[in-house]
């Protein structure tokens, strides 16, 4: 399963789409929950070591995006290419060996950690490769590179009910990158810690972003988003309102609902 | 009768109260373990079959059911009793624990937060990786008081096998009682049963403070 990422395109479904320079770009996408529609007519794409925010309201649609592109969610239309490859299209999703593949390409960081508490920090994140038939003792390595990266040496044996909700974040950081991703979403990273822990999180997420890290992140703080991304993208309602470099979305805003979300927030 | 003679007596069935005991463990834990899969199962008529099955095993008498399995194929078919009592005993046991065990499992599955799916689907666990590797472990650590108690309850209950004269501990003790109009045959088992208990309390607290590294 090591050379996946080069056997991705292969199935029917697949088939490239051309002239499509970006690691993501979803088309039209659409999404419904019983009678209410989260997600309509979404599109946008994602370049290579670019880093994208999506803010908004809660409720607004920005975390199921994520999932859906995670495939966490069953998108009920609209394409999804990673790499110009379809994973999904006309809300058809690819096999399930073919989904596999896609999901190597990119990682998930939740808002909830979701780490493994039975897991040693070091097991956390070294499963995921070995199951991957890696190199034991390369995973090993990599993944002691990671926690030095994060700033969490010493903690290989620790558990995550002993470490704090910053530290399990950053060990959850490390443990999607264990999996070499070639993008990279983050859905409300900092919502879950208390207002002191946020900083060392944006940090690790700031420096992944000076190593053109290609990153989707979903987030309330606004200053971050603003220093960090290269483009910003504004939902409400399940739509994308407003999108643009973040000086622009953040600096002069041209939708009424845009500037009213964020006179809101600065309140 | 002595007291000593009653002892040695009564615990000449003790190989068979533990016969029984460890069958009924050996069938019934993993045996639960289907049940509950079936019972979560997205097929609605496989979930509703079983959830009726699991309500008739819980809702009856295991005396009940202990007569059923051993002397209904003799009603029902005309073929002969079992010879080795012991076989339709472990049945009516394993498959009566397993509907309790089922529905522990259940409890203690359903308790794991959808997140840890979720984050096992993302980083590429298959569906069984997942359940053996992230779900089952933390569920085995949920479940353990919720099991130690079933298993107390099982060492008690072995002593309902007399109904169908299966000759353990307790079916002889009865015995002993009624032939010598004596009640120290029950104080005996009673004392057997408790040290029984003892140990198994001993060894089921063992494995849940094996199970103590982690929150």
């Amino acid at each position: 399963m090591a050379d996946n990422k080069n056997t991705a395109g292969s199935g029917l479904i697949s088939e490239e789409s051309p002239g499509d320079p970006s690691i993501l770009s979803i088309r039209s996408l659409q999404k419904v929950f019983g009678a209410h529609t989260v997600l309509k007519d979404i599109s946008l794409s994602v370049n290579r070591g670019n880093v994208v925010s999506i803010i908004g309201p809660s409720g607004s649609g920005k975390s199921t995006l994520l999932r859906c592109a995670t495939f966490l969610e069953h998108a009920d239309g609209g394409d999804i290419l990673y790499d110009g490859c379809y994973a999904i299209r006309d809300g058809v999703r690819a096999s399930k060996a073919e989904l596999n593949r896609f999901r190597t390409r990119f990682g998930l960081v939740f808002q909830n950690f979701n780490l493994f508490p039975h897991y040693s920090v070091m097991r956390n994140i070294t499963e995921p490769p070995i199951l991957h038939g890696e190199d034991r003792e390369a995973v090993r390595a990599r993944a002691a590179e990671l926690l030095h990266k994060m700033g969490l040496e010493g903690k290989e044996n620790a558990y995550p009910y002993q470490l704090s909700g910053g530290q399990q974040q950053r060990v959850a950081i490390a443990r999607a990158l264990a999996l070499n991703p070639e993008i990279l979403f983050f859905d409300e990273p900092t919502s879950a810690l208390d207002p002191e822990l946020t900083g060392e999180v944006l940090k690790v997420i700031r420096q992944l972003a000076e190593e053109k890290m290609t990153m989707v992140v979903v987030t309330h703080e606004m200053p971050f988003a603003r220093a960090v991304s290269n483009r910003v993208i504004f939902m409400d309602g399940g739509v994308i309102v407003e999108e643009g470099h973040p000086e622009q979305v953040f600096g002069s805003p041209t939708q009424e609902r845009t500037k009213q979300f964020l006179r809101n927030y600065q309140q | 009768m002595s007291l000593m003679t009653m002892i040695v007596k009564m615990s000449e069935g003790l190989s068979k109260t533990c016969a029984i005991f460890f069958l009924t463990l050996l069938f019934s834990l993993p045996l639960g373990m289907i049940v509950a899969l079936l019972r979560m199962s997205k097929v609605r008529i496989v979930s509703a079959v079983t959830r009726f099955v699991i309500t008739v095993l819980r809702g009856t008498p295991l005396m009940l059911q202990l007569l059923a399995v051993t002397y209904g194929p003799y009603y029902l078919f005309g073929s002969n009793v079992a010879r080795n009592k012991l076989i339709p005993v472990v049945i009516a046991f394993s498959i009566n624990y397993a509907a309790y065990f089922a529905e522990i499992y259940r409890g203690g599955i359903e308790s794991i937060p959808i997140g840890q799916y979720e984050a096992a689907e993302v980083l590429g666990y298959s569906k069984f990786q997942t359940f053996m590797r992230i779900i089952l472990p933390q569920v085995i650590k949920r479940i353990m008081p919720s099991v130690t108690n079933e298993v107390v309850t099982l060492v008690k209950d072995t002593s309902m096998a007399f109904t169908v004269s299966y000759q353990e501990m307790f079916t002889i003790g009865k015995q002993i009682a009624n032939s010598q109009t004596s009640f120290m045959p029950f104080v005996v088992a009673g004392a057997f049963y408790y040290i029984f208990n003892v140990i198994v309390d001993y060894l089921m607290g063992r494995i849940e403070k094996r199970l103590d590294y982690y929150r």
